[in-house]
């Protein structure tokens, strides 16, 4: 009975979806607030009814019969549940009606509030309407199949099970920072306050997705078994675009907020990142790529995600259109200004994501062009691989973050550059330092110099600017400053580790395959590896052969074990590689199979990853840098609440101009 | 500052940014583009007549994987029912690389004639093919219209 109830439990949130939707774009007030409430937890409810499906192996749920298996532990039974097209649809929508119900919980009355759950009421309407009539996961079999047809073994990770919550949180959030432009656009606020109430949102949904999309990225990096971290697969890139999208739209936020500038470009950047989560999902779901993620074949729904986005995207540009003019502008302000400089972030972040846009969909336009018989199908079949990226994008990354300190270390409207240029100059002199020495170490290649210095020049950029902000207190006012300068601190000092890690790893990693027999020894990079032999175990869904390699580096010795999985309920095998990590990078040992010329003898591949930690580390301080700057905004609320408290910040020590900003 | 100078500055920002853009992007198309190719296709133009980048798909014929120089190397034929095309790849393949499976490996060619990959992809899963494997299949049999090839096509269906 549990499969009924989570369908009907998704019937319900629909209907209160759709009475929140209907209540918040008219009445507005109490009912719209509680039917959100609601939503949010029928929602939730239905998702744990498909858990308790997966959990408790009830195949005669299709979708349990087809994902779940009795052999997989109860951790990664969750984790299928959300793992297929239909379970991950439910969990797409639990998330965006979560958002509607954060809202009435959190967000304060008045109009906006009850406008932005009208829209969020009618995305969540759409999503169910998808879930429920297209996809349904709660469809039942007649025949239930004596076991499941388990899942994917790559996915039986912990942190790819984790990933599609974060990323959904990420991406999904973005339909809520639309929810609030649109609303903003239809009550004709899109003033400092509206900047105010949105950024929060803009910011939590920025960082889940900086931290989906790490998780996505380490995942590939130790489990695919070929030690890259990155591929620009176009599922990569559909998440890429609306975090850089994101990225604009939190730094435009500022502006507006802080000097009611860029309003119709903030709202603009609203809009386009929703519409490219969804053309993400589309591009995801509908199967018109090779891919882990493409789970539904199906080309009608392809087709109902594309009218789908069609809609949403097309009314959301409609509306921008019909209101944008009402939006006030701001005040003037000088090209050099800290305004001026968020401006060319934004250009950057936008054009960025951009060629990354044409960069994934000018295949798929292609082939499609080649299928209705427009081009001829050998010219239109075609990919789009890294070099295109790296060349366009590498640029674009330099460039923006170059501005970087000098952006942080400006004041608004208008910026003396002589005294900013002379501040700084020992950071740029110590990063040049910095990139010369790691061209030497490298082999003097000039990317590699350029990258290192890039990210140098912005690590010691952001550390002035950070003592600067201490003011004459020094040391002492460390724990002082507003979390927000904390947070941006740590975020952009994130982006400086994530370059030179990023540069130094894909410019200096070495990758080699050794056949080594039993008591053979391969070298690389100063370590020795001997090959002691591989012996077969059985693990709890899979049966694996597992390598032992002694590991000699210096006088410290250890046994690694790399290993080779075969699932034989889903019939695939996955390589289980061994890393050993050091200050400076991983080792990263993996078994291949044997040599078929000579028996007794296994191929296996041995890497080394520079600094393959600074750009996880990179991407987990961006994504704290965020948290922070939201944790800011929420602290900074209670002082609004109560008037009474505003007193306080006049007894603070005189901070200087820029420090508060 | 003036509004107008204001606005001034911004478009001619934006332009210019646009402009480089768009230029990183065309040469980057150019040279980061890699065409797909079936082994018919190769056989038809002959493999010297390719100088860029390219994809093959198919699938790895029965019996054609072998290790080279002591074990470093693997190769293989890729084949589309019609014709084959050798390929070699240093490393070890994505798992689910295995002969009779479908395969797209991306690389240029040797003087001898043989596809050096840089990359081979399989679809993670044994029931899926990779799109472009499909399609070198499909074309191939299409072309041929003989029934004897259906039996190679079948739908890259969960």
């Amino acid at each position: 009975m549990i499969a009924e109830l989570g369908h009907l439990l998704a019937f319900l949130a629909l209907a209160a979806a759709a009475g929140q939707a209907a209540l918040g774009l008219t009445t507005g007030g109490e009912a719209p607030r509680r039917l959100a409430v609601a939503a949010g937890m029928f929602a939730v409810l239905s998702m744990v009814c498909l858990i308790i499906s997966f959990v408790r192996l009830d195949f005669t749920v299709a979708l349990a019969a087809e994902h779940a298996h009795s052999q997989m532990p109860v951790i990664y039974r969750i984790a299928a549940a959300w793992g297929n097209h239909e379970g991950s649809m439910l969990l797409w929508c639990m998330v965006m009606s979560g958002y509607g119900a954060a809202a009435a919980l959190f967000m304060r009355d008045g109009k906006l509030r009850d406008k932005a759950l009208g829209v969020q009421g009618l995305l969540t309407v759409g999503s169910l309407a998808y879930l429920l009539f297209v996809s349904s996961p709660f469809t039942r079999l007649i025949d239930a199949p004596f076991d499941g047809g388990g899942m994917n073994p790559l996915l039986q990770d912990p942190a790819v099970a984790i990933h599609p919550p974060f990323l959904y949180t990420g991406y999904v959030g973005m339909s809520f920072v639309f929810s609030l432009a649109a609303a903003g656009l239809i009550i004709g606020e899109i003033d400092r306050e509206w900047a105010r109430r949105v950024r929060p949102w803009a910011l939590f949904a920025w960082s889940a997705l900086t931290i989906g999309i790490s998780l996505g990225a380490i995942w590939a990096y130790y489990e695919l078994g070929w030690g890259g971290w990155w591929f620009w697969d176009p599922v990569e890139n559909a998440s890429f675009m609306p975090w850089l999208v994101g990225a604009a739209v939190i730094h435009s936020l500022i502006v507006t907020e802080k000097r009611g500038g860029m309003a119709s470009w903030t709202v603009f950047l609203c809009v386009i990142a929703f519409v490219l989560a969804l053309l993400g999902t589309f591009l995801v779901r509908s199967g018109v790529m090779t891919s882990v993620h493409a789970f539904a074949v199906d080309p009608t729904r392809g087709i109902v995600l594309l009218v789908g986005l069609g809609i949403a995207g097309g009314a959301a540009l409609a509306l921008f259109a019909w209101r944008a003019p009402t939006i006030k502008q701001g005040p003037e302000f000088d090209p050099v200004s800290r305004e001026g400089a968020l401006v060319l972030n934004n250009l950057f972040l936008s054009v960025a994501a951009a060629l990354v846009l044409v960069g994934t969909v000018t295949p798929m336009i292609l082939q499609w062009l080649g299928e209705v018989g427009m081009m001829s199908r050998e010219a239109a079949s075609l990919s789009i691989g890294e070099p295109y990226f790296q060349l366009t994008l590498a640029p674009m990354v330099a460039v923006l973050l170059c501005f970087m300190p000098l952006a942080q270390a400006s004041p608004w409207q208008k910026a003396d550059l002589g005294p900013l240029v002379k501040w700084l100059m020992p950071a740029a002199v110590a990063a040049v330092l910095v990139g010369i020495v790691a061209m030497a170490f490298g082999g003097w290649g000039i990317w590699l110099g350029f990258g290192v210095l890039v990210g140098a020049w912005v690590i010691f950029g952001v550390g002035f600017d950070f003592v600067r902000r201490l003011g004459p207190g020094g040391a002492s006012r460390v724990f002082r400053l507003p979390l927000t300068v904390w947070g941006m601190a740590i975020a952009h000092l994130g982006m400086g580790f994530f370059v030179i890690g990023a540069t130094v790893e894909t410019a200096t990693r070495t990758e080699r395959t050794f056949p080594l027999s039993q008591g053979e020894s391969a070298e690389m990079a100063g370590w020795s590896f001997e090959f002691l032999g591989v012996k077969s175990v059985e693990g709890p869904n899979y049966t694996a052969l597992r390598a032992d390699i002694k590991v000699t580096h210096g006088n410290t010795t250890e046994i690694i074990q790399p290993e080779q999985r075969s699932y034989p309920v889903a019939r695939t095998s996955t390589t289980e590689v061994a890393i050993r990590k050091t200050l400076t990078g991983d080792v990263y040992v993996a078994l291949g199979d044997q040599v078929r010329e000579q028996p007794g003898a296994w191929r296996i591949r041995i890497a080394h990853h520079p600094l393959i930690d600074w750009v996880f580390g990179g991407a987990a301080l961006i994504a704290l840098g965020g948290f922070l700057s939201l944790a800011a905004r929420v602290r900074r609320r209670a002082p609004t609440a109560t008037p009474a408290v505003e007193a306080v910040p006049a007894a603070e020590p005189a901070v200087p101009a820029s420090a508060t900003a | 500052m003036r509004k107008r100078s204001q606005r001034l500055w911004l478009i001619g920002a934006a332009a210019a940014l646009v402009t480089g853009a768009a230029a990183l992007a065309v040469v980057g198309l150019q040279g980061a583009v890699a065409f797909f190719q079936s082994p018919s296709d190769i056989a038809a133009k002959g493999a010297s007549s390719y100088h860029q980048s390219i994809r093959v798909g198919g699938l790895i014929e029965v019996g054609s994987q072998k290790h080279g120089d002591g074990g470093k190397l693997l190769t293989f034929s890729i084949t589309d029912g019609k014709h084959t095309v050798p390929v070699v790849y240093e490393g070890i393949p994505p798992d689910m690389v295995k002969e009779g499976k479908g395969v797209v490996a991306e690389g240029k060619f040797d003087a001898q004639g043989t596809l050096v990959a840089t990359r081979v992809l399989a679809k993670h899963d044994e029931n899926y093919m990779p799109k472009e494997a499909y399609d070198a299949l499909k074309r191939a049999a299409e072309k041929d219209g003989s029934a004897a090839d259906a039996a190679y096509v079948k739908e890259p269906s969960t």
